[in-house]
């Protein structure tokens, strides 16, 4: 097949074609996304693959396949992981047919995540082999492995690729794809798959004796490997093994953890062969530990005594600070070199047109002094313009409001929630909330796709995956059978329209939902909608600062006067803002 | 580090900084030689700022740490002084002349440098200045402005010139190989002069 420059995603979705896989399911997150988005685009497809609901729906899809007897892959990014928790644990006792492989791709540093857990404690938890690898190449090289080992054992295998391998690149040595596609089939086996007591009870003694032969196996493997070459030794596992290897000075000695978990005699038997250990790993000291366990009196330097850090992610220079320290290094070899002091900032924002825009501005403008829990997506964002008050994990918008709402907080509560989130975990929290009463107004910001992971489609596209129709689901009708009576449906960019309607929930007591409706704006482009631009009449404008203040990148401020640049998409609701009407589209006076 | 020629392009969500490394990283494929490289995906890419990491001959870690740059492409002036900190001693800067200030400028009234203060202090670095806008313009679309900038880069880059060029071919959308080609040379010409 050859040599590629790929994505790290790139390379993990081919090496899982390579293997044959037959079933793929899992939900968006950020950095895990491109490994279905390659999936899910392939002209000659030999597999089954769905963007499913939520992390949980997806694993317990993935799960019944490999039981059918086919290759099942399942990708989330970590903590997606908790939300599919729940079959994760319990999936290791009724154990696989055919291989299933568990992508979670954790984000040291947080970099597009609400927290920095590492998937490595999930393995360790569940007691399920765990593959983390220290480059694309390795990434890739691992899969077909992991289905294998998967197969061996009869277990789940966790593949935990972090933001630094699946969003590098590479050159990459490919191998043929193998068709997959095979037709699965149940076999019926109450005492696998029913774990009532009687059962369970026997199915967890039979996952705790598989431990030591996966150890072993895992070393077979050569995930976990060693050179001798000195007294004194370094441990590290994933891209900081790669740092390591950069930096590492003749005569010490190294060992790489690509797979857990470790098997502690062969780790002590390297272990007794020197004097000083330092471990190097990002995130919770699963390494770190298992040397502590077997190093007896041999002096171990890690982060539990203050060789690196529990929090973000490592990098050359912070690798060579901790060899500096733990006196593998004379001196760090990088400068230290200050950035530029004083910049401003450029964080993500809205795009131009973004129809999340017009929403929050009316939400502000009718609910002055209110309480704005919201969600995870694009949105998130609207924390730049004081309208997103509190963000926990995914589908917690509605819960947290109600929960405030019952708290007895006196203030009007009102929270937002995209569509793709509130089909993964918001529908539960507004049936709950209903249910129990709470006074609240639930605005869900509905562009019929998961825009920010990178546009995959959900159920209320009207299209699959691999791009088949599928009917559109009716969030209205959803609110309804939830109990909800007032749910409208209002274009955010319509401000008057958004404001009318916000001011009439406002009115009412329970719970309320306002859908606002209207395309992401990068796929109206994608799509050819064009709109036209608007522009400042420099003559009209007063330099008041309304349109300024609303935030789009699309309107800046010099000498006095707004004006408005190339990013305009069209979307008209400046135009609506101006107090002097000095804004109107081009060529219209 | 190691060897590796290290390139580090940066600029704004959307200015068509990934196409550039891949431009880079076929390039090295093509010559048969190996690459590692890192990017910015996921929220950041909506108008924040983004970076690209490629270490041509590369072979272990993708990210280039701070002072170890060799060459900065910058498809913004601002960006530039950003990340000006990671060019290394006696490396270059290539900076296209155009500034967008980040939108909490105006809306927080924020202080900004102006660009002649973004360029004077760039010039502690070598620096190749030029007006990748216009010669996108001029090649054919404003869309090409990455080739323009990769152009204008490439008498510094450890690879050749055919094997960029047949990179961008193979890379760019069918319809408009023949700007982009021009983009690159336009760049390159500009990039020989400075």
């Amino acid at each position: 097949m050859g040599r590629k420059y790929l994505l790290g995603n790139e390379a993990i979705a081919h090496a899982c074609i390579e293997s044959g896989v037959d079933f793929v399911s899992g939900y968006p997150g950020t950095p895990s996304s491109e490994v279905i988005d390659v999936l899910r685009v392939q002209l000659d497809r030999s597999y089954y693959v769905e963007w499913s609901v939520n992390e949980k729906v997806a694993l317990e899809n993935a799960l019944a396949a490999a039981w059918c007897g086919i290759r099942a892959l399942c990708t989330m990014k970590h903590v997606g992981l908790n939300v599919a928790a729940d079959p994760l644990i319990t999936s290791a006792y009724t154990g696989v047919t055919a291989g299933l492989v568990i992508m979670s791709a954790d984000d040291p540093f947080a970099h597009s995540s609400q927290n920095e857990q590492d998937t490595r404690c999930y393995a360790h938890f569940a007691r399920i082999p765990c593959l983390d690898p220290a480059s694309i190449q390795e990434a890739h090289d691992m899969i077909p492995k992991a289905f294998s080992l998967s197969e061996e054992f009869g277990l789940p295998v966790l593949f935990r690729p972090t933001t630094r391998i699946c969003h590098s690149k590479g050159d990459v040595e490919l191998s043929e794809p193998v068709a997959g596609l095979r037709k699965g089939e149940f076999h019926k086996d109450p005492r696998q798959y029913v774990v009532i007591p009687a059962h369970t009870r026997i199915l967890h003694k039979k996952l705790n004796e598989k431990q030591s032969a996966i150890r072993k196996r895992l070393v077979e493997h050569g995930f976990n490997r060693y050179t001798i070459k000195g007294k004194t030794a370094i441990i590290a596992s994933g891209i900081g093994a790669t740092y390591v290897q950069e930096l590492l000075p003749e005569g010490v000695s190294f060992m790489k953890i690509g797979a857990y978990p470790i098997d502690e005699d062969w780790l002590g038997v390297f272990i007794k062969k020197h004097e000083k250990i330092l471990v190097i790993e990002e995130l919770a000291p699963e390494v770190e530990e298992a040397v502590r366990q077997v190093a007896g009196c041999v002096p171990v330097l890690g982060k539990k005594n203050g060789y690196g850090s529990y929090e973000g992610e490592l990098s050359p220079p912070a690798v060579a600070d901790i060899m500096e320290k733990a006196g593998f290094l004379k001196k760090n070899p990088f400068l230290q070199v200050e950035p530029e002091q004083n910049l401003p900032s450029r964080p993500p924002i809205l795009c131009a047109g973004c129809l999340h825009r017009g929403a929050f501005y009316a939400i502000k403008k009718v609910f002055k002094d209110a309480i704005y829990p919201s969600d995870i997506g694009c949105y998130t964002l609207g924390l730049q313009l004081g309208v997103v008050d509190t963000t926990i994990c995914m589908g917690a918008s509605i819960t947290v409001a109600s929960g405030i709402s019952h708290a007895g907080d006196p203030r009007d509560i009102v929270c937002t929630i995209g569509d793709s989130t509130f089909l993964h975990t918001g529908i539960q929290g507004l049936l709950n909330a209903v249910y129990n009463g709470a006074n609240i107004t639930v605005v869900i910001l509905d562009n019929r796709i998961t825009a920010m992971t990178g546009h995959q489609p959900n159920p209320n596209s009207g299209m699959t995956a691999s791009g088949v129709e599928s009917p559109a689901v009716s969030l209205d009708a959803i609110c309804r059978s939830c109990g909800v009576s007032f749910v409208e449906s209002v274009n955010p960019y319509d401000i008057t329209g958004m404001v009318t309607v916000l001011q009439e929930a406002k009115k009412r007591k329970g719970v309320k939902v306002i859908i606002a409706k209207q395309m992401c704006v990068i796929s109206a482009r994608r799509a050819g909608i064009k709109r036209g631009s608007y522009q400042v009449n420099p003559e009209i404008c007063t330099g008041c600062g309304t349109c300024v203040r609303f935030g789009c990148p699309a309107i800046e401020f010099a000498d006095e006067k707004a004006r408005i640049n190339d990013l305009c998409s069209g979307c008209a609701v400046c135009a609506q803002l101006c107090p002097v009407g000095a804004i109107a589209r081009e060529g219209k006076k | 580090m190691s060897g590796s020629f290290n390139v580090l392009i940066v600029g704004i969500g959307g200015q068509g900084t990934i196409l550039a490394s891949n431009i880079l990283g076929e390039a090295c494929l093509i010559e048969g030689r190996h690459v590692k490289g890192a990017e910015t995906h996921g929220m950041a890419q909506r108008g924040g700022s983004v970076e690209s990491h490629i270490r041509i001959d590369g072979l272990f870690g993708p990210l280039i740490p701070p002072g170890q740059a060799d060459l900065l492409i910058s498809f913004d002036l601002l960006e530039a002084l950003r990340y000006s900190h990671y060019v290394k001693k006696g490396g270059k800067m290539v900076v296209n002349r155009h500034l967008v200030l980040p939108t909490s400028v105006f809306t927080q009234n924020l202080p900004a440098p102006t660009q002649d203060e973004i360029i004077l202090a760039l010039q502690k670095h070598t620096l190749c200045l030029l007006d990748a806008d216009k010669m996108a313009e001029e090649a054919g679309s404003p869309l090409s402005q990455n080739v323009v900038m990769l152009g204008a880069a490439s008498p510094s880059i450890p690879l050749k010139p055919g094997s960029l060029l047949d990179a961008v071919k193979s890379l760019v959308p069918k319809k408009t190989i023949n700007i982009n080609v021009k983009a690159f040379e336009l760049g390159r010409e500009y990039g020989g002069t400075c």
